[in-house]
């Protein structure tokens, strides 16, 4: 049946099957693959060390690690989850692959400069490696001077230029996709007919131009100062340590909205399709995006409430993150009212937009806890800073990620995956993210702090109720990478629309062909006109 | 405690119950509104179930009143929080006039504690209980966190400058005192505890320890030795500006700039003179960086504080 | 595709040479954007420590070379100009205009870089490079100090950026001889000439905020 005409169409997959075809592709599908498979070293990497450290954390002496050993881990864990997982996840694999094709595009604007950042990341991730496998480094993921610059005795300099290396790859990306955006839109592919997809890679490309050279300018200033001794941030030349927390804040609160925006993307498309609606209110939820991207630059402060930094810089810097919450309540306002009279089927994509609305619902409101100048001076540096920014990140940075890596699996391998598992996974994920973290919440109010190898023993029933958690997590996680490698050879034919989802993306066969499409499409409608798509059972002509 | 589940720190300040207040009603709302979201997501989900393949629902394309009101309630509660928060911070940053003074420096991976009265303590701080302390806080190495859940309060501890915090303990007992900014190997140990005793023990510990000199006098010794008395004339007579009374108050410099002499000033002034000459004096100081101790700076700035306090005080009599 | 299938520059994701020309333009400003937020990190870091250390940041700025510093900024203008020159060349499809004013854009760059050699070398000799080795009678020593890390990040980054553009300029100049461009496409050469005329805008900035401002107040 259709598994035999799949074998046979020629697509962007099976075109060329060398290995120099892939090395040196500038198809942005197989660069999307690619950074799958570099991600996964990372996130492997990152889980890995993530693990430890929960173990470790079982008992209040610190059951596995101790002092500089846990310091390396949970810097290993920070590093490569943020800068070569988070950061590169959604637009990097995702975004590369779906952005030419929801736009009728195609490929992206400058194909090998889109190569080209996959070997910068790759080559700023070897770095990083390198100098984790050689002695590790110990700042954590912030590289706070002085000690970073001038104290920690570890391999800072070498994963400070692999961190700088891999900026290189995320301006070129956002570079890639800024200019694919204007300029290769189909025709009659208006601005307010664009995927909320789309919208949200935009804004998150702006962030990644805007904000990316400032942190490499900082790291880099740090690698100077402990190879040249320049000396920039060093108390004893006269030279001021918070500058760099401004420096590196101005970028790294921003990249917080690199690491969810495109997320927020996947969810928008995943609620339409799945309840067969027009995204509720579309331009707030478009506005919203740019709206986070302009604001989220202006409240880098609020990490620095104890810092020293005068009250009223802080009084500014809580006023506005108070004001850049407000477009995220909009889009979950918004999304919560798309399933309004809708159609909603609860296959696992739709079952992970959901775990985000609600990992993400608890991550932002804890947020106004720490932007809040009374609570924030208690709260800083412990356990609740630790549990908010998991709920964003992993809440939802990560669980809108599976759901986007479901909801288009179909369409980058042409196969489906079981329902079942994919579902059950789907739940255990959200269940074992909350064991995991909720009680973080409750350790860091009682004054837990973070980055700690040892804790007060009444802290260790929560702590072990979070590493027990966390094994349910490390499940959630497994489950899915087992069936999606099983589904690569078993998985039933999927056809070229599987969710019977608008969207350009779905007119392809699947795997799209090399060149995308065949015919530059024609855009009529707005994006989600699902009372226009047909219905099942009368296939258009051309449709398998 | 709950099954050994501790819910709640300890009240053990005076601002802990204020923090507390505003946190439950932060959580108040949190609640509400994830109790809101979660409710409707799940009715929405079951009660709008796909029940055929071949379901269309109508478009809805949205609701300008709803997008409004969504828009106003979340902002106008945002503002609310805002300004309870800023209120809050405003008390946790203003130390009341009539503070005990305790001069803090942190290193990698100690804390060590200087009283007016010169007594010196490492890792433990003794208060009494009721009374404001107020610690001005510098560090030798890296940035320190100086952090005490219990009086929830927390402020970093930077090399290079002065950042002061202050506490009203309110009960007797002892308290965790941690680093809460990253530091290094032994971060997780740099811990001490803050014994907060009734005046009444505190006065008997204050009898029992042997104080030495007092932090004050300690600076004048310093004044004395690194010969800063020489020019530094109380008549202001001499190639230095004078001393007496200047702490607090506007000094005019060569550039006809106006500023407060304050902690921070009088720490560079000391490392770095030339940096901000006074108006009317020759720039003729030596630079004091590398040659005295942080503890040594904190006792020089004691006797300099010392010195307009005593000065107010003859002006009151 | 359409008609412009046969020209061989057109890459197949544009449907014509002037979305081609278009995507690349918006490419390179965006690039530059991502260029001003890097060196405004430092331009205002820099802008930062002057107000806090005049005197120090005026002392180190006396130390530097203002006749050298002078020259090279008119080196740099007179490469804008020649940079110019070559863009309107391409764009009018004169080949021989065109290798000239490449080639000496390329040896204005050049001699920017070699003053700057000889500027650094002076520093190394009189033992200002930041570091242990750095020695000088001064009150205000270490922010003296301070201000030549400035210096050295700031001019250094530049003239890193300066070498790019050499570098650029090679490949260039040997495209242009093989008679890669027309008029009909000198992509490359205008997309470059933003660059290093960016490149030449951030030494206006430069030269006063270390030759002549800091010196002064």
């Amino acid at each position: 049946m259709s598994t035999v005409a799949f074998e046979r169409k020629v697509n962007y997959l099976n075109v060329d099957h060398r290995v120099r075809s892939w090395l040196l592709t500038t198809d942005h599908k197989r660069i999307g693959i690619l950074y799958l498979l570099a991600i996964s070293v990372f996130f492997v990497v990152g889980a890995v060390s993530a693990a430890i450290i929960r173990l470790s954390l079982f008992t209040p002496e610190g059951a596995l690690l101790h002092g500089q050993a846990y310091n390396k881990m949970f810097s290993l864990h920070g590093i490569t989850m943020i800068f070569f997982f988070l950061i590169p996840s959604i637009p990097a694999v995702l975004g590369n692959f779906l952005l030419p094709l929801m736009i009728g595009a195609r490929d992206v604007a400058f194909p090998r400069l889109n190569l080209m950042s996959w070997y910068v990341f790759v080559l700023g991730g070897t770095f990083t490696l390198i100098a984790a496998t050689t002695g590790g480094v110990d700042t954590g993921w912030t590289f706070y001077a002085p000690y970073s610059s001038i104290y920690s005795n570890t391999n800072v300099t070498l994963t400070a230029v692999g961190v700088f290396i891999t900026g290189f790859s995320s301006i070129l990306t956002g570079l890639n996709f800024l200019v694919t955006i204007h300029k290769l839109r189909a025709p009659g592919l208006t601005w307010s007919r664009l995927p909320l997809f789309v919208w949200a890679h935009y804004a998150t490309s702006l962030i990644m131009i805007l904000g990316t050279p400032v942190v490499a300018m900082a790291i880099l200033l740090v690698g100077l100062e402990r190879v040249l001794h320049i000396g920039i941030f060093d108390p004893a030349l006269g030279g001021d340590p918070i500058l760099f927390q401004h420096l590196f804040w101005f970028y790294s609160h921003p990249a917080v909205y690199i690491m969810i925006l495109p997320s927020m993307g996947v969810v928008s498309e995943l609620i339409a399709c799945f309840s067969r609606k027009r995204i509720f209110g579309y331009e707030f939820v478009a506005a919203s995006s740019l709206a986070i991207a302009v604001i989220g630059f202006l409240v880098w402060g609020h990490h620095m409430f104890v810092s020293g930094q005068s009250v009223y810089a802080g009084l500014i810097f809580s006023l506005l993150s108070y004001l850049v919450a407000i477009p995220s309540a909009i889009k979950v306002f918004n999304w919560t009212a798309t399933m309004y009279r809708g159609s909603v089927a609860y296959h696992a994509p739709l079952l992970y937009a959901l775990g985000f609305i609600g990992l993400f619902t608890i991550g932002g409101l804890t947020g106004l806890f720490l932007a809040n100048l009374g609570t924030d001076v208690h709260l800083t540096d412990t356990y609740f800073v630790v549990a908010h920014f998991h709920y964003i990140m992993v809440g939802g940075a990560i669980t809108g990620f599976m759901g986007g890596l479901h909801f288009w699996w179909p369409k980058i391998t042409g196969r489906l995956y079981p329902e079942v598992w994919s579902r059950a996974a789907a739940l255990l994920l959200f269940v074992g993210f909350n064991l995991t973290f909720f009680p973080q919440f409750i350790l860091g109010y009682n004054g837990m702090l973070r980055r700690t190898y040892t804790y007060p023993p009444e802290f260790q029933v929560l702590n072990v109720m979070s590493t027990a958690g966390a094994s349910i997590l490390a499940a959630g996680y497994l489950i899915p990478v087992i069936y999606l490698l099983w589904s690569l050879r078993y998985g039933q034919a999927a056809g070229p629309n599987p969710w019977e989802a608008a969207g350009l993306e779905w007119t392809t066969p699947s795997p799209p062909p090399a060149s995308n499409f065949d015919k530059t499409p024609v855009v009529t409608h707005e994006a989600y006109a699902y009372e226009e798509a047909p219905l099942p059972g009368v296939p258009e002509v051309g449709r398998v | 405690m709950v099954f050994g589940l501790r819910l709640f720190p300890e009240q053990a300040s005076s601002i802990a119950r204020q923090v507390d207040l505003l946190f439950l009603f932060l959580l108040a709302v949190s609640a509400f509104f994830i109790g809101l979201i979660f409710l409707t997501v799940i009715v929405f989900a079951i009660k709008y179930r796909r029940r055929s393949d071949k379901d269309r629902p109508a478009p809805i394309h949205g609701s300008l009143p709803l997008e409004i009101l969504w828009t106003v309630i979340p902002l106008g509660l945002a503002l609310v929080m805002f300004g309870w928060g800023a209120w809050l911070y405003f008390t946790i940053n203003r130390p009341p006039a009539d503070a005990l003074e305790v001069f803090v420096v942190a290193k990698q991976w100690m804390w060590k504690f200087q009283h007016a009265s010169g007594l010196r303590e490492i890792n433990a701080l003794h208060v009494p209980v009721g009374r404001p302390v107020r610690l001005t806080m510098t560090s030798e190495d890296v940035i320190h966190s100086f952090a005490v859940s219990d009086f929830r309060i927390k402020m970093d501890v930077v090399p290079g400058r002065y950042t002061t915090a202050w506490f009203e303990a309110t009960r007797p007992g002892e308290y965790r005192l941690a680093c809460a900014e990253y530091c290094g190997t032994e971060h997780a140990r740099m811990v001490g505890r803050v014994v907060v005793m009734t005046p009444e023990e505190y006065a008997a510990w204050l009898q029992g320890v042997p104080a030495g000199i007092s932090l004050a006098a300690a600076g004048e010794k310093l004044f004395q030795q690194q010969g800063c008395a020489g020019c530094h004339l109380a008549t202001g007579a001499g190639p230095g500006p004078a001393l007496t009374g200047l702490f607090g108050k506007p000094v005019k410099l060569a550039t006809g700039e106006t500023l407060t002499a304050d902690e921070a000033y009088i720490r560079e002034s000391i490392l770095n003179p030339q940096a901000k000459i006074v108006a009317g004096y020759p720039p003729i100081m030596p630079p004091f960086r590398g040659v005295l101790s942080e503890e040594q700076l904190l006792q020089l700035l004691a006797y300099i504080k010392g010195l307009a306090a005593e000065q107010k005080a003859k002006a009151e009599r | 595709m359409s008609e412009h299938q046969d020209t061989v520059a057109l890459q197949h994701q544009f449907d014509d040479a002037e979305q081609q020309f278009e995507a690349s333009a918006l490419g390179m400003w965006a690039f530059l954007i991502t260029e001003i937020m890097f060196f405004g990190g430092l331009f205002t870091l820099f802008l930062v420590y002057v107000s806090a250390y005049a005197q120090g940041f005026a002392e180190g700025s006396r130390h530097l070379d203002l006749t050298l510093g002078a020259v090279n900024t008119v080196v740099l203008i007179g490469s804008s100009l020649t940079m110019a020159m070559a863009v309107w060349s391409a764009q009018v499809g004169r080949r021989t205009p065109l290798l000239l004013f490449l080639a000496l854009t390329m040896l204005l760059g050049l001699a920017f870089l070699g003053i700057k050699v000889v500027e650094y070398t002076h520093k190394f000799d009189q033992h200002l490079v930041p570091g242990p080795g750095f020695r000088l009678e001064s009150p205000v020593a270490n922010h003296v100090q301070l201000f030549f890390s400035f210096y050295f990040a700031m001019t250094g980054m530049h003239a890193l950026h300066m070498v790019v553009g050499v570098g650029l300029l090679g490949v260039l100049l040997v495209q242009a001889w093989r008679g890669s461009y027309s008029a009909e496409y000198f992509n490359p050469v205008e997309i470059s000439g933003l660059y290093w005329h960016f490149v030449d805008i951030v030494w206006i900035f430069l030269f006063p905020l270390l030759y002549l401002v800091a010196r002064h107040t």
